[in-house]
């Protein structure tokens, strides 16, 4: 028999929110979660500017370590039964989100050159065909310099990827706004 | 990545373009610059595997709020498999959909089509160890939507799978056979290769069909496989 063959991705559309956005999958970290708490808000804004506000993003990041819970993170680093590396986020009516989290550890690249700490984002909307697929990055990390899907970015785009500290904030407090299109248009990753 | 192989490049032409005009909330979304391909990582390879505690009841979204919702039950199963036909096994897969009416139970869906007091139009499973998944639910009906001058979505139930890794997440919808909306539809319609479309209509299937009860519909879900060997970019 012929092996199967892909099923193509169709939007989201604007009505997933009962069924996906669930304050459970807010939640990514626990009091006894190991490391740093962070604290990452932003925006999602289309091409015009205008606020986002029927948007999903989806986080994937490793623990503090360094290291992803997954069968397939063979990193003999320690796995903390307090963090699983995954939250959902529906943006409100002002296309705002706020993401609670540790700081990633760094984990393996591609090769063997260690990737700057980062997390991985999944980003849904009505009139997105298919999801988006970015990344934060952190600044002042000296592994920036040296992190592959960074540099394989046009050096005059990369800001887009890294957070920035957020003046009205308190320590360890994060902007990181996504333009959809536009002027700014974050870069997105074909992974 | 000590032989961890990587996932396979998606084919041109399955996935829709993001910028594709004749769907008018691309234009102002899709964004305008080519994504910039990355080698595939420990980021990408491994991924989120939610398993919360799913209510075997969740899988049946005829009954909601202590009362039969309307219309037309059907049953919609199949398998999460990968390309190269292994079952996917404990991943979880989200439903939602319109009614029978073709009304969305959320706020921003001002269709004047009535609510149905027993249908929530949501619905949660985790896959079988060899991948398979069943649903009962209600055949959604159509609905206008402002895309364009009388536009009518087809009758579709949305669809949500993890997968094994970040590279697999897939987000789609399932179609019904013979509708005569879907020629008209530009999301359907956003997928270039004309097969690809095809594989997002269900097949009616007579063996998967309750006598007395609900009609089956076959829908596998296809996600990506791992490539032969392990890809130096
Ligand atoms: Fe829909």
């Amino acid at each position: 028999m012929a092996p199967p063959r892909l099923t193509p991705v169709q939007t989201v559309g604007p009505f997933f929110g009962p069924a996906l956005v669930r304050r459970e999958l807010e939640q990514m970290v626990v009091a006894e979660t190991r490391g740093t708490r962070i604290t990452i808000t932003g925006q999602i804004c289309d091409g015009d500017g205008a606020d986002v506000p029927d948007a999903m993003i989806e986080v994937w990041q490793a623990n503090a370590e360094g290291r992803y819970d997954h069968p397939e993170d063979h990193q003999e680093k320690l796995l903390d039964p307090n963090f699983h590396g995954f939250g959902r986020f529906g943006t409100d009516a002002n296309g705002r989100f706020r993401i609670v989290t540790i700081e990633p550890g760094a984990a393996p690249g591609p090769r063997t050159t260690l990737q700057a700490p980062h997390l991985n984002l999944s980003i849904f909307a009505r009139g997105l065909l298919n999801r988006v697929v970015t990344r934060i990055y952190f600044p002042g990390v000296p592994l920036n310099e040296t992190d592959e899907a960074l540099n394989a970015v046009p050096a005059d785009r990369r800001a887009t990827l890294i957070a920035t500290r957020d003046p009205a904030g308190a320590l360890d407090s994060y902007r990181f706004d996504i333009f959809l299109q536009g002027a700014r248009e974050t870069v997105f990753f074909d992974i | 990545m000590e032989g961890d192989a990587r996932y396979r490049r998606e084919p041109i032409g399955t996935h829709p373009r993001l910028d594709s005009p004749a769907y008018a909330s691309t234009a102002k979304r899709a964004p305008r610059h080519a994504p910039v391909r990355i080698g595939q990582s420990l980021s990408e390879i491994t991924g989120p595997r939610p398993c919360e505690s799913v209510a075997p009841g969740e899988a049946d979204l005829t009954r909601w709020d202590g009362g039969a919702a309307m219309g037309e039950r059907i049953i919609v199963a199949g398998c999460v498999l990968d390309e190269d036909g292994r079952g996917v096994p404990r991943t979880l897969i989200e439903i939602w959909q319109a009614n029978a009416a073709g009304r969305y139970r959320h706020d921003n869906d001002r269709h004047d089509a009535p609510l149905d007091p027993h249908f929530s139009g949501v619905g949660r499973i985790m896959s079988e160890a060899n991948g398979a998944y069943r649903f009962m639910t209600i055949k959604p009906g159509a609905y206008p939507w402002g895309n364009h001058h009388n536009a009518w979505r087809p009758q579709h139930i949305h669809l949500s799978v993890f997968g094994p890794a970040f590279a697999t997440r897939l987000i789609t919808q399932m179609y019904f056979p013979g509708d005569p909306l879907l020629a008209l539809d530009p999301i359907f319609n956003s997928v270039p290769d004309a097969a690809a479309r095809d594989r997002l209509v269900a097949a009616f299937d007579i063996e998967l069909t309750e006598p007395g009860r609900a009609l089956g519909y076959r829908f596998d879900i296809v996600l990506r496989g791992r490539a032969a060997t392990p890809a130096v970019n």
